[in-house]
């Protein structure tokens, strides 16, 4: 076991899959020898070759088109979007076409790729370093979209999304790079997508989240702990597909369903967790469900005021919480 | 003064930096901008310019140290005192602790058998599973949806003798609320069921059911006691018969004797609260409205919607709120505040033809008064002329224990002179 | 990289036996590679394929197929292309797009199964009758067109490019587009990284000079396509794409220069569209008959019969021979396909993960 930021476990991810199996290789703006301007690819560039690391122009629609051909034939690249706020262009390419590919060959190809980008807020980023980006490729059938919150999470996600034969887009909340630090294996695991993780048991109210705000979710539940409520917190981990049971499971265990995430409410993840929710276990809820997520606005503003305004934190979790149980 | 200088949060999603070299040692003069000591992150290498002017006095890390951004670094003398930090152009960027220790506590409880799907390297070893809250019994209301259980308590309704017609016997609302008003539409009107013996069973339906036990109550709990007066309504008739055109017109509701008998009631009852009451066995409640039930029947049964605050309400208002209320019970959507709280009832048995009722007291109340058909009769007047004119009987059965025939007496004195007082030209509003 | 294997009936076009040059060969100053023989299977090719456009052009007006893009007029660059790629490059691999109907029969879509696509029938290779027809996959035939958004397949033939490139595979990369595509931000970020990364494939843009109504002086202030390519740091040459030697030529050319590592190279071929843009589309809107009747000259089948039938090649008999042959194909398939039934309801919730 060592204790690593969620950075660190992405790089370690890539790693031992390159070394793994040759057919893995990364392309990307600066992923060479800046190695990422997050460094998430630092050192490889030595280690594999430029023909492994590829620092490709400014062009985020050929990235991903080049990388859904390659995958096509048998590669399986690793595609860098800088920041999620970047990975519109690729939209044609990544909903338009890999989605479609196995589908619309009737399974004679498939497109094996992992497009992997920072994204989130919560760190100054402003209207173009902040976007959350889930809703729109969770939406798609034919891509799967993961989103850790933890360094453990973070690379056996990454790793099952690199042997996935399927596209996969895998965001990385960027807060949690450096922040969010625990213990990851040392040998070789995955963390199969599809599957929700309990990150604490309770027995009166579930949270239903992803990403950054789990870690603030956490801070509220333990806050609502002093108060004497006992709240469970689901983490998706995989927004698509949704893991129904899980979420199922817990809500007709404690009757009350809170759904937190930092995307904007209006179609986001939370409506269609609400949704599952409400046609599975109708009868299982004692209260209305209830979701606390980031504002109908573009997100986020760059004053740290109006950046804490947009942000569910921790406090705006609690608030939720208590309403949710006084129903 | 003494000022502590931080290392500044620089760089997107950056926590901490390498300290290089100190650019300026202790003693030496800063100017504000300076560049004071070289710092490396995992973003940028860059020179932490001096926030303040003034003398540095020591440095509080060296090189090589790894430093969280927002710790001190050195302490500096600052011309001026400055305050001892800087201005709010401050907070760049949020603080939160985040805890190393978030991990998985054990499977979702998905997945096969329940076990879970756990992670190929998370212990597949059952967690200890705090249990839930106990959870009780579920209790009688289980299963409904939320809109169901309001109406049961609403209506007070015995959930078991409802059928359901939902997905898997489910109740609806609908199922309930006809089971409120109008019988269960399951069993329709009373199924006739031919026997052997030349005789009909007539199975119960849940409306018949619950008038049942309810008059039961009524007749063994209460000591009844009855009386009755005639009251001469001549002018009453001719007054309804002046208005009732316009009002039928102006109204879109037809004006029956109803409205000015629940009037004339009602103020009565104002008059004589101990008839407007209830027995609460050690005690007598006098209840401050009037709420005057209103027995209607309807096809499946009687229904008693409630007038709140009859007293309050003119001939008009009463003849709409009444008119309502039949329309509502008729069709089955009558609600809760329909229903409840009545303090006095008024059947108009009248209308049935009747000229003399021995009412049955609508329990918890203290009293029920009748108002009979309207007959033309020769009655005396005066010393000992005889004229025709149309006379109405008002029957009372009172709870003995509530009031005696003093008061139920006053009562119905009240009434009849109310009704006598009602001449042609008297205004309904 | 272990390397894809495609299926197993895999017919293998590199292995077209090279038949040995002849005195007509000679006479015709044919491009190296390419003999008289060839040319009279391209030919046939040809005609067969005409009678196919035509056929299911006639099934559209009947109400029988849904969509048609004909390629008519384009038959001579198409079929060039993919003779020249045999005879040059030790390997291909093809992303056409949705004209390219004579790209595919050479490449082994028969004529039946061509029509399964154009009435959407069950057992169609491409899809199952999922997309449009001639749009899917069949690599085990060395073809990818992956959907019929305008340009959306270049920087995957890039990428496919890229694969062959990192694994070292002999393998020349041909996509084909029209001159609407040339207009699509992604076709130029394409072009740009398959010049810096100096990759095995060719850009062949066949020109006809409409991009649905939108004609070529709307799309473009340069007379040639094929000039944008020194922007791009790669070659580009524009040739008469009604001609199949001169097609030939100058593709054999790029699959050369590809095949050893000299990068990519564009190719514009220069042809005319005698028919709308689909069978959805109406030219009269926007098009001067005369003009399409000056382009109806311009007509590969014709050139070709005539080149063939003024050196002996060809004689009046067997022209008649291979157009009536064509013809009973195209008979035959069309009955067969007309009878064959619809994807089953099942088949519609399979294939969208690995998992299903």
């Amino acid at each position: 076991m060592a204790t690593m930021n969620v950075i660190e476990a992405v790089r370690s991810a890539m790693l031992e899959e390159m070394r793994r199996d040759d057919s893995v290789f990364v392309l990307g703006e600066d992923v060479g020898s800046r190695g990422g301007v997050f460094l998430a690819t630092q050192g490889f560039v030595d280690e594999f070759g430029e023909a492994r690391v590829i620092d490709t122009p400014l062009a985020e629609s050929a990235i991903a088109g080049i990388a859904v051909g390659a995958a096509m034939r048998g590669h399986r690249p690793i595609a860098e979007v800088q920041f999620a706020d970047f990975i519109w262009p690729t939209v044609n390419q990544l909903i338009g076409e890999a989605a479609r590919i196995r589908y619309g060959s009737h399974n004679k190809v498939h497109v094996p790729l992992v497009v992997r980008c920072p994204y989130g807020g919560h760190v100054r980023g402003g209207l173009y370093h902040s976007q959350s980006v889930e809703s729109y490729f969770a939406h798609t059938p034919g891509l799967k979209v993961v989103a850790p919150s933890t360094p453990y999470d973070a690379k056996g996600l990454l790793k099952a999304a690199i042997r996935a034969d399927d596209p996969v887009i895998v965001l990385e909340h960027k807060r949690t790079y450096r922040s969010v630090r625990g213990e990851v294996p040392d040998d070789d695991y995955t963390v199969p997508i599809g599957v929700a993780d309990l990150k604490r048991q309770g027995t009166e109210v579930t949270i239903v989240t992803y990403g950054l705000t789990v870690h603030y979710a956490l801070q509220a539940a333990e806050e609502l702990a002093g108060e004497g409520a006992d709240v469970e917190v689901l983490d998706l981990r995989t927004l698509s597909p949704i893991d129904e049971e899980a979420v199922l499971t817990s809500v007709r265990k404690t009757n009350r369903l809170l759904v937190v995430h930092e995307d904007n409410r209006t179609g986001g993840l939370g409506a269609e967790v609400s949704a599952i929710a409400a046609e599975g276990a109708f009868d299982s809820l004692d209260a209305p469900i209830m979701r606390c997520t980031g504002p109908d606005i573009p997100s986020m503003p760059f004053a740290p005021t109006l950046e804490a305004a947009f942000m569910p934190t921790a406090d705006k979790i609690a608030e939720a919480l208590r309403r949710l149980l006084a129903y | 003064m003494s000022t502590i200088i931080e290392l500044p949060q620089v760089g997107e999603s950056v926590t901490e930096g390498v300290i290089g070299k100190w650019l300026k040692q202790p003693g030496e003069h800063v100017d504000k901008y300076d560049p004071l000591v070289e710092v490396m992150t995992d973003k940028v290498n860059m020179e932490v310019p001096s926030p303040f002017t003034g003398t540095l006095i020591r440095t509080l890390v060296e090189e090589g140290d790894t430093v969280p951004m927002g710790q001190p670094i050195a302490e500096m003398d600052v011309e001026g005192g400055a305050s001892s930090k800087p201005g709010n152009e401050g907070e760049t960027y949020h603080s939160f602790a985040f805890n190393d220790a978030v991990r998985s506590v054990g499977p979702t409880g998905s997945g096969e058998g329940g076990h879970g799907r756990p992670d190929a390297l998370q212990s597949t070893a059952a967690p200890p599973v705090r249990p839930a809250r106990p959870v009780s019994e579920p209790g009688p209301l289980a299963g409904l949806s939320p809109l169901v259980r309001k109406l049961v308590a609403q209506h007070g309704v015995d959930v078991a003798q409802v059928t359901g017609t939902g997905m898997s016997g489910r109740i609806t609302k609908n199922d309930v609320l006809r089971f409120v008003d109008s019988g269960a539409p399951d069993r329709g009107e009373a199924e006739a069921i031919a026997d052997a013996d030349a005789t009909t069973t007539l199975a119960l339906t849940p409306l018949r059911r619950t008038i049942a036990e309810h008059l039961s109550r009524a007749a063994s709990e209460i000591p009844a006691a009855w009386s009755m007066v005639e009251a001469d309504v001549t002018g009453l008739v001719a007054n309804r018969d002046a208005h009732r055109e316009s009002f039928e017109r102006e109204y879109g509701v037809p004006l029956t004797y109803l409205p000015f008998a629940a009037h004339v009631v009602a103020k009565a009852l104002g008059d004589n609260p101990r008839l407007n009451a209830r027995w609460a066995g050690d005690h007598i409640v006098l209840n401050t409205a009037v709420n005057l039930s209103v027995a209607v029947s309807t096809d499946a049964g009687l229904t008693v919607p409630v007038v709140r605050d009859a007293g309050g309400l003119s001939v008009t208002e009463l003849a709409r709120r009444i008119h309502e209320l039949t329309a509502a019970a008729r069709s089955g959507s009558l609600m809760l505040d329909d229903v409840r709280d009545g303090t006095f009832t008024l059947n108009n048995t009248g209308a049935l033809g009747s000229t003399v009722s021995v009412p049955i007291i609508n329990h918890p109340q203290a009293a029920i008064v009748t108002t009979e058909a309207i007959v033309k009769r020769p009655v005396v007047v005066g010393a000992d002329a005889i004229v025709v004119r149309s006379m109405m009987n008002v029957c009372l059965t009172f709870d003995h224990r509530v009031c005696d025939g003093a008061e139920a007496g006053a009562f119905l004195r009240d009434v009849k002179a109310g009704l006598e007082a009602i001449g042609p030209d008297v205004s309904l509003l | 990289m272990r390397e894809p294997v495609f299926g197993a009936e895999a017919r293998d076009y590199n292995a077209a036996p090279m038949t040995q040059a002849n005195d007509t060969g000679a006479t015709l100053g044919l491009p190296e590679g390419l003999t008289g023989e060839d040319l009279l299977d391209i030919y046939a090719t040809m005609v067969l394929v005409r009678t196919l456009d035509e056929r299911v052009w006639a099934m559209n007006r009947q109400g029988k197929a849904a969509i048609v893009a004909s390629c008519q007029g384009h038959e001579a660059a198409q079929l060039a292309s993919v003779w020249a790629l045999r005879r040059h490059a030790p390997d291909y691999f093809l992303f056409p797009y949705y004209r390219d109907l004579a790209v595919l029969t050479a490449q082994g879509l028969t004529p039946n199964e061509s029509l399964l696509g154009f009435l959407a029938k069950a057992g169609e290779p491409l899809s199952g009758a999922r997309q449009f027809p001639q749009h899917g996959a069949m690599p085990e035939r060395r073809v990818i067109n992956p959907s019929n958004v305008v340009g959306t397949h270049v920087p995957q033939a890039v990428g496919w490019a890229l694969s062959v490139k990192l694994s070292g595979a002999p393998t020349v990369v041909a996509t084909y587009m029209g001159d609407g595509a040339m207009s699509q931000g992604e076709v130029h970020e394409a072009m740009n990284f398959a010049a810096v990364q100096r990759l095995p494939i060719i850009f062949l843009v066949e020109n006809n000079k409409y991009a649905t109504s939108t004609p070529l002086h709307k799309q473009m202030a340069i007379a040639h396509i094929a000039d944008r390519a020194v922007a791009y740091g790669m070659p580009g040459v524009t040739v008469d794409g009604t001609d199949v030697l001169a097609s030939y030529r100058a593709i054999a050319q790029a699959a050369e220069r590809a095949a050893s590592g000299g990068g990519p190279s564009l190719v514009e071929l220069d042809v005319e569209r005698y028919l709308p843009h689909t069978s959805d589309d109406d030219d009269t809107l926007y098009r001067d008959p005369a003009e399409i009747e000056e382009a109806r000259k311009r007509d590969p089948m014709k050139h070709l019969s005539e080149l063939l039938l003024g050196v002996g090649l060809l004689d009046a008999a067997r022209d008649a021979e291979l157009r009536a042959n064509a013809k009973a194909e195209v008979d035959a398939a069309t009955e067969a396909a007309e009878a064959a039934p619809f994807p089953p309801d099942d088949d519609v919730l399979a294939h969208v993960y690995e998992e299903q």
